[in-house]
C-alpha cells in the first residue's frame, strides 16, 4: 500500500489542512462540556441568567467555527482522495497500455477492469477516512490515556493494559480478514468473466438453449463469493462487540479498583467518574479505529491488486529512444533462422527469408502452421525466441516501438472497430486524415459503396466491437482504416476471409495498384487470394516448406500442391 | 424514483424477514444493556462515598451485574451484525442471479447494442454497493433507531418540558440532512454513469489493445481516458463534498440542541424547577440521543451510492424482455425440415430496411446455400430463422406451421449452428465439446472430435481434452476454436444445420475432410450454408444469391452458370487474373 503513497504527493496541502480542521473541531468539542460545567458551577450557583446566556452564545460560536472547520476538512478529503484516485486512475491506464499482449492475458481484460473502478474508488474511500478520521481518533485516545495517568497513576495502569489488549484483537481480525478480502476480489472477478463470457456467448448459449447450465455456473460462483462474503463478515462483526467487552471489563476495574483507593483516601469519588468518562471515550475513539482497520485492511488488498498491475513489466520494450534510419537498397526484411515459441513447444522452427521492398508476398498453410505467428513477428508483437528478424537492415529489437509500428500498418483476423462513428475509426490510421483520403481508402478497400449507401456516410456511428456492421463490412473497414495510414509495410492477416471472392479480388487488385511502393503481406488460406502474389511462403507445422512463385511451386511443393487440390479442381489449376 | 429504488431494494430483503427481525431483536436487548451500563456504574459510584466508606459488598454485586450486562451487549452486538451481514449478503446474492437471469431474457438486440463492460459493471459494482448500504444502513439504522427511543423514555421519565425540546429541536438535523441527501443523490447517480463510461472504455481499449498498439494510438487514448476520468473527478469530489456536508451539519445542529437543553435546563434550575444532578442527566442522554442521526447521516453517502447503484440495476432489470413463446406454443418435435419464407421484411434499425419481400421454399433434406457479397443480409437471414431477432412483417414457417406456434428453445434445438465468431467459454475442451450433450461419454466426445479433425491437436494440448481453455479460447488459434465448435455440433446431432461462414478459419484440406463429416452427418437433414468458397457450394440443392437484402438469384449450381448473372459473374471472378 505504501507504494501508492506518492499519489498523494500533489495533495500536502489537503493532507495538512483536513486533518488540522479536524482536529480543531475535536478540541472545540472537548471545550464544549467545560464551558457547560461553568453554566452549572458559575451560573446556576450564582442565580446569573445572564451568565447562563452568554455561555450558551459561546457554545453556539464554538459549533459555528467547529462547523466551517469540519466543512474545510470535508472538502479537502474530497479533493485528495478523488485527485489522487484521478491521477492513479491515469497512471494504471497509461501502464496497462505500455504492457505487451502476454501480461494482459496473465490479469485478464475484465479483472483489469474491477482494478481500475472498484479498487481504485477502495483506495479512495480509505484516502477520505484518513483525512477524515486518522488524526482526530489516536488524538482522543492519547489524550485520554495521558489524563488518565495525571489523575492517579496506579488506575492508568488498566488503561496501559487494556489498549494493547483491544491493539492485540485488532491485529487478530486484521490478520486474518486481508487474505479472505484478496479471495473476494478474486470470487468478484471470477463473477465478471462468467458475465462477460455469457455476454459474448449469448448466441451460442441460447443456440443450445444453454441458459440454465450458464445460469447454473454464475450461481455457483456467485453463492461461493457471498460465502466468503459471509467469512469475512463473521470475523469482522466480532470486532466491535470485543472492544466495547474489553472497554468495559476495563471499567469494572477503575470502579473496583478505584472504590478501594477511596476507601484509602487516595482517590476522590469524582475522579473514578472522569476516569471512566476517559475510558468511554477511548472506546468510542476505538470503534472508530476499527472501522479505520476494516477501510484499511480492504484498502490494502485493493493496493496489492493495483500495485500487481502496476509490477508488470512489459515485455516488450522500445529498442532506442532516438528514430533510426532505414537503409536504402538491399533486402527490406529478412528473417534469419527465426524460430518462435508461445512458452511451450515450437510455434516456428528455423524460419529464414527474405523481402525486397515493394514485394508482394503470400503467406499459406494449413490451420495452426504458423501464418499468423509469422507476420506478427515483424511488427514485434512477439519477439523470436531465436534468430532474427531485421526491417530495412535494422533489428526490430533496436527500433523505438513506435516506429516500428508506424512502419507496419496491420490488419488483423479478427475485424475491431471501436465505437465512435466510421470517420472517427478511419483516422486511428491517420489522425489528419482529409475526406478525400478517407474516399479513396474506402474505395481501396471495397467500402466505398456501401459506406456510400449508409444515410450518414462517414458519419455513421459505430456501436461498441462494431456490432451495427456485418462481419465482412468490419473486415474491410478495418483494411480502409490500415491503408489510409500509407505505412511502408502492409500485412494483411487473413483479414479478407469473410469476403466473397469477387469483392476478394477487387480489393487485391486495387491495394496493388494504390500502395506504390509499399511491401505487402497477405495471409490466407485461399489459394486464389495468394495465387498472383509475387512470392508465395508455404509454411506446414511451423516450417518454412515452400518459397516461390505459384506456378514453380504448384510442381515442386507438395504441401502447396494439397492445398491448391483441395480448393480448385484439377482443371481449373490447369487453366491458369 | 428514489422511492421505488428503496422499495424495490427491500422487496428483495423481505425474504431474509427471519434475519432482519432477528437483527432487530438483537438491537433492542444489545441497546438497552448499552443504555444500562452508564446507569449501573453510577449506582456502584454511588456505593464509593468517600475515606473509609465505600460498601464493597454492594459495588460487588453491581460491578458482576455490570460484567454480565457487558457480556450481553458483546454477544447480542455480534448476533445482530451476523444478521444483518446475512441479510445483504444474500440480498446481492439474489439481485446477482436475477440480474443475471435477465441477460437470458432480453432480445439479443440488447446485448449487441450495449456496451458489454457496462452491463458487467451493473452486475458486479452496482450490485456492490447496494450490499454495502444495506450493511451499513441497517445497522444504524436499527441501533440508531432503538437508541433514539430508548434514551427519549428516560428523558420523558425525568423531565417532561426539557424532553419536548429536545423533541422538537432535534428533527431540524433531520430536515438538514434530508436537503443535503437530495442535494448530493443527483451527483451521485453521474458518479456512477460516468464510472459506467469509463469501465465500458477500458473494455473496449484493453480488450482490443492489439489494434490499438498496432494504430499506436496509446497516447490518444490515454488523452480520452483522461477526459473521462476528469468528468469522473469532478462530479466524483461533488458527490463526496456534497455527502459528506451531512455530519458536520448535524453535528452542528446537535451542538445547538445540547447548548438549548443546558441554557434552558440552567434558566429552570435557576427558577427552581430542576435539580443538578438531573441537568448533567439530561445532557448526557441529550447526547446520546442527537448520536444515532449522526450516525445515520454518516452512512448517507454509502446510502446514496447504494441507491445510485440500485437504479442502473433496475434499469437493467427493466429493459423489455424478449417476446415470450405465446402460450399454446408446442414444441418442436420430429422434425422433417420443410422450411418456408412468405413475403419476411426486416431491418435492424427502422431507419435502414435491410431484407424486403423475401420468400423462399426449402424442402425437406435439401441443403441451401446462401452467396452473395458482404453485409447483403446472409447472416441476418440465419438470425431469423434461429429466431434471435423476430420478422417485422411476413411469417416464418418450419414443417407448415408459423414458428411462433412452436417454442424458440426448441427450435433453437432443432438447429445445429456453428458461427464464423467461434465461442468457447472459460473450461475443459471436454466440457466445452459436451456443451450441447452433457450426458456424452468419453467416447462419443473424442469421435465427435475425430470427425471435426479436432482429435490429433487436442491430443497435443498440454492436458488433452482436459486442458482448459482460457478467456474467449484465447491460448488456441482462431481455426482450433471452430474445429472446437464443430465439434460441438456434431456430438449434439441436431435435425437441422446451421453453417455461418463455419469454416472461414480453417485450411481447406481440413475443411474438406470436415464437410465430408457434414455430409455425412446431414444426410436426409435440412441445411443452410453461408460459405464464400464457391467450392462448398457447388453441391447444393439451392443456391440462392442474395444482394442488398433481396434474393437476386435461386437454384443450382449449373443453372445458375448458364444463367450468366450475378452467380456466373461471381464464381468467374475467383479463378481472375490480377
Amino acid at each position: 500500500m505504501f507504494k501508492l503513497l506518492k499519489y498523494l504527493k500533489g495533495y500536502k496541502l489537503q493532507l495538512t489542512i483536513g486533518p488540522a480542521c479536524k482536529l480543531l473541531e475535536a478540541i472545540f468539542e472537548l471545550i464544549v462540556p467545560l464551558v457547560m460545567a461553568d453554566i452549572i458551577d458559575v451560573g446556576v450557583k450564582n442565580g446569573d441568567g445572564g451568565y447562563v446566556l452568554r455561555m450558551g452564545g459561546v457554545m453556539v460560536l464554538l459549533g459555528a467555527v467547529g462547523l466551517c472547520s469540519a466543512l474545510v476538512c470535508q472538502k479537502s478529503a474530497s479533493i485528495a482522495s478523488q485527485g489522487s484516485g484521478t491521477k492513479l486512475r491515469n497512471e494504471l491506464f497509461h501502464h496497462i497500455n505500455t504492457l505487451s499482449f502476454a501480461e494482459i492475458d496473465k490479469i485478464g481484460t475484465p479483472s483489469l477492469i474491477t482494478r481500475m473502478t472498484n479498487d481504485i474508488n477502495q483506495l479512495q474511500y480509505a484516502v477520505a477516512m484518513l483525512i477524515r478520521l486518522v488524526i482526530r481518533a489516536p488524538f482522543l485516545v492519547v489524550g485520554a490515556m495521558i489524563m488518565a495517568t495525571t489523575i492517579n497513576l496506579k488506575l492508568s495502569l488498566i488503561f496501559f493494559a487494556a489498549a494493547p489488549l483491544i491493539a492485540l484483537v485488532l491485529y487478530f481480525i486484521m490478520s486474518r480478514s486481508v487474505p479472505l478480502f484478496k479471495l473476494i476480489q478474486k470470487r468478484l472477478d471470477r463473477l465478471s468473466l462468467i458475465s462477460r463470457e455469457g455476454l459474448s456467448g449469448a448466441r451460442v448459449i441460447r443456440a443450445f438453449h444453454k441458459e440454465d447450465k450458464e445460469q447454473e455456473r454464475f450461481n455457483k460462483a456467485n453463492e461461493e463469493l457471498a460465502k466468503t462474503a459471509q467469512n469475512v463478515g463473521v470475523l469482522s462483526a466480532l470486532l466491535s462487540p470485543l472492544t466495547y467487552a474489553i472497554t468495559n471489563l476495563a471499567i469494572v476495574a477503575i470502579v473496583w479498583f478505584g472504590g478501594s483507593l477511596v476507601d484509602t483516601g487516595e482517590l476522590q469519588t469524582g475522579e473514578i467518574i472522569a476516569l471512566v468518562s476517559y475510558m468511554t471515550q477511548i472506546l468510542l475513539a476505538m470503534v472508530v479505529v476499527a472501522n479505520l482497520v476494516v477501510t484499511f485492511t480492504k484498502a490494502s488488498a485493493s493496493a496489492a491488486r493495483v500495485n500487481e498491475v502496476f509490477e508488470l513489466e512489459p515485455s516488450i520494450k522500445s529498442g532506442s529512444d532516438s528514430e533510426l534510419a532505414l537503409r536504402n537498397g538491399g533486402d527490406f526484411i529478412e528473417f534469419e533462422n527465426v524460430s518462435f515459441g508461445y512458452g511451450g513447444g515450437d510455434v516456428l522452427k528455423n524460419i529464414s527469408f527474405t523481402v525486397k521492398k515493394g514485394e508482394t508476398i503470400g503467406v499459406i498453410g494449413t490451420t495452426g502452421s504458423g501464418k499468423s505467428t509469422l507476420v506478427n513477428l515483424i511488427p514485434r508483437y512477439y519477439d523470436v525466441t531465436d534468430g532474427r528478424v531485421s526491417v530495412g537492415g535494422n533489428d526490430v529489437k533496436s527500433y523505438p516501438l513506435s516506429q516500428l509500428r508506424r512502419l507496419c500498418s496491420v490488419v488483423m483476423q479478427k475485424a475491431v472497430l471501436f465505437s465512435g462513428t466510421i470517420e472517427s475509426n478511419l483516422k486511428w490510421g491517420k489522425k489528419d486524415a482529409s475526406v478525400e483520403d478517407m474516399n479513396r481508402a474506402l474505395e481501396i478497400a471495397q467500402a466505398k459503396e456501401f459506406v456510400d449507401k449508409l444515410p450518414n456516410g462517414i458519419e455513421t456511428p459505430v456501436t461498441q466491437g462494431g456490432k451495427n456492421f456485418s462481419g465482412g463490412q468490419k473486415q474491410r473497414l478495418t483494411i480502409a482504416r490500415a491503408i489510409i495510414a500509407n505505412a511502408p509495410i502492409l500485412i494483411l492477416d487473413d483479414s479478407a476471409s469473410t469476403l466473397d471472392f469477387a469483392t476478394d479480388y477487387a480489393l487485391r487488385k486495387s491495394i496493388k495498384n494504390s500502395t506504390d511502393g509499399a511491401t505487402v503481406f497477405i495471409v490466407s488460406q485461399r489459394v486464389a487470394t495468394v495465387k498472383d502474389a509475387d512470392r508465395i511462403l508455404v509454411l506446414k507445422d511451423g516450417r518454412l516448406v515452400g518459397n516461390g512463385v505459384h506456378s514453380q511451386l504448384f510442381e515442386q511443393c507438395e504441401e502447396y500442391r494439397e492445398i491448391c487440390l483441395s480448393q480448385l479442381s484439377a482443371e481449373e489449376v490447369q487453366a491458369q | 424514483m428514489n422511492k421505488g429504488v428503496v422499495k424495490r431494494i427491500l422487496i428483495y430483503t423481505a425474504k431474509y424477514k427471519r434475519y432482519l427481525v432477528g437483527a432487530f431483536v438483537f438491537a433492542i436487548v444489545s441497546v438497552c444493556l448499552t443504555l444500562l451500563g452508564p446507569v449501573l456504574v453510577g449506582y456502584a459510584i454511588d456505593y464509593i462515598i468517600g475515606k473509609g466508606n465505600v460498601d464493597f459488598g454492594s459495588v460487588g454485586r453491581i460491578l458482576v451485574g455490570l460484567i454480565f450486562s457487558t457480556a450481553g451487549v458483546a454477544l447480542f452486538q455480534w448476533l445482530m451484525s451476523l444478521c444483518i451481514n446475512r441479510v445483504s449478503y444474500y440480498t446481492v446474492r439474489d439481485m446477482r442471479i436475477d440480474a443475471y437471469k435477465k441477460l437470458s431474457n432480453v432480445p439479443l438486440s440488447y446485448i449487441d447494442t450495449n456496451a458489454h463492460g457496462d452491463i458487467i459493471s451493473r452486475i458486479i459494482n452496482d450490485i456492490d454497493a447496494v450490499g454495502d448500504g444495506l450493511l451499513q444502513g441497517v445497522t444504524q439504522l436499527f441501533s440508531g433507531v432503538i437508541t433514539i427511543v430508548g434514551t427519549l423514555g428516560f428523558m420523558v421519565a425525568i423531565n417532561f418540558k426539557i424532553a419536548l425540546v429536545v423533541v422538537f429541536v432535534t428533527p431540524l438535523s433531520l430536515f438538514v440532512a434530508a436537503g443535503i441527501a437530495k442535494l448530493s443523490a443527483k451527483m451521485f447517480s453521474k458518479q456512477q454513469r460516468t464510472q459506467g463510461e469509463i469501465s465500458g472504455f477500458v473494455e473496449e481499449m484493453i480488450g482490443n489493445q492489439k489494434v490499438v498498439s498496432s494504430f499506436s494510438m496509446e497516447e490518444q487514448n490515454e488523452q480520452e481516458f483522461r477526459r473521462i476520468n476528469d468528468e469522473l473527478y469532478v462530479c466524483g469530489k461533488n458527490a463526496q463534498f456534497a455527502s459528506s456536508l451531512a455530519n458536520p451539519s448535524t453535528r452542528f445542529v446537535n451542538g445547538i440542541v445540547y447548548a438549548a437543553v443546558g441554557v434552558i435546563g440552567a434558566l429552570s434550575a435557576i427558577a427552581g424547577g430542576l435539580s443538578v444532578g438531573q441537568i448533567s442527566c439530561f445532557l448526557t442522554y441529550a447526547n446520546q440521543y442527537t448520536k444515532p442521526f449522526n450516525e445515520v447521516t454518516g452512512v448517507i453517502s454509502q446510502i446514496q451510492t447504494a441507491i445510485a447503484g440500485g437504479a442502473r440495476l433496475f434499469e437493467l432489470m427493466d429493459s423489455p424482455d424478449k417476446t415470450p413463446d405465446s402460450e399454446n406454443a408446442k414444441p418442436l418435435e420430429n422434425v422433417k425440415g420443410n422450411i418456408e419464407f412468405n413475403n419476411v421484411s426486416f431491418s435492424y434499425t427502422a431507419d435502414r430496411p435491410l431484407i424486403k419481400d423475401f420468400n423462399l421454399k426449402v424442402k425437406q433434406g435439401q441443403r441451401v446455400a446462401i452467396v452473395g457479397p458482404t453485409g447483403c443480409g446472409k447472416t441476418t437471414l440465419i438470425n431469423l430463422l434461429m429466431r434471435f431477432y423476430d420478422v417485422c412483417s411476413g411469417e416464418i414457417k418450419i414443417d407448415g406451421q408459423p414458428v411462433q406456434s412452436f417454442t424458440t428453445d426448441s427450435i433453437r434445438q432443432s438447429f445445429g449452428m456453428v458461427l464464423q465468431e467461434s465461442w468457447l467459454f472459460n473450461g475443459t475442451v471436454r466440457e466445452n465439446i459436451a456443451y450441447g450433450k452433457e450426458d456424452a461419454t468419453d467416447e462419443e466426445i473424442i469421435a465427435a472430435a475425430k470427425a471435426a479433425y479436432a482429435h490429433s491437436f487436442i491430443m497435443h494440448l498440454p492436458n488433452g481434452y482436459d486442458t482448459v481453455i482460457t478467456e474467449d479460447g484465447g491460448n488456441l488459434s482462431q481455426g482450433q476454436n471452430q474445429l472446437l465448435c464443430i465439434a460441438r455440433v456434431m456430438l449434439s446431432n441436431p435435425p437441422m444445420l446451421i453453417l455461418d461462414e463455419a469454416t472461414s478459419s480453417i485450411d481447406t484440406l481440413t475443411e474438406q475432410r470436415v464437410q465430408l463429416a457434414f455430409n455425412k452427418m446431414m444426410q436426409g437433414k435440412t441445411s443452410f450454408v453461408v460459405a464464400h468458397r464457391l467450392s462448398t457450394i457447388k453441391e447444393a440443392d439451392i443456391i440462392l444469391v442474395m444482394k442488398d437484402g433481396n434474393v437476386i438469384e435461386q437454384g443450382k449450381h449449373a443453372e445458375l452458370l448458364a444463367e450468366g448473372g450475378f452467380y456466373a459473374e461471381l464464381y468467374n471472378s475467383q479463378f481472375a487474373k490480377s
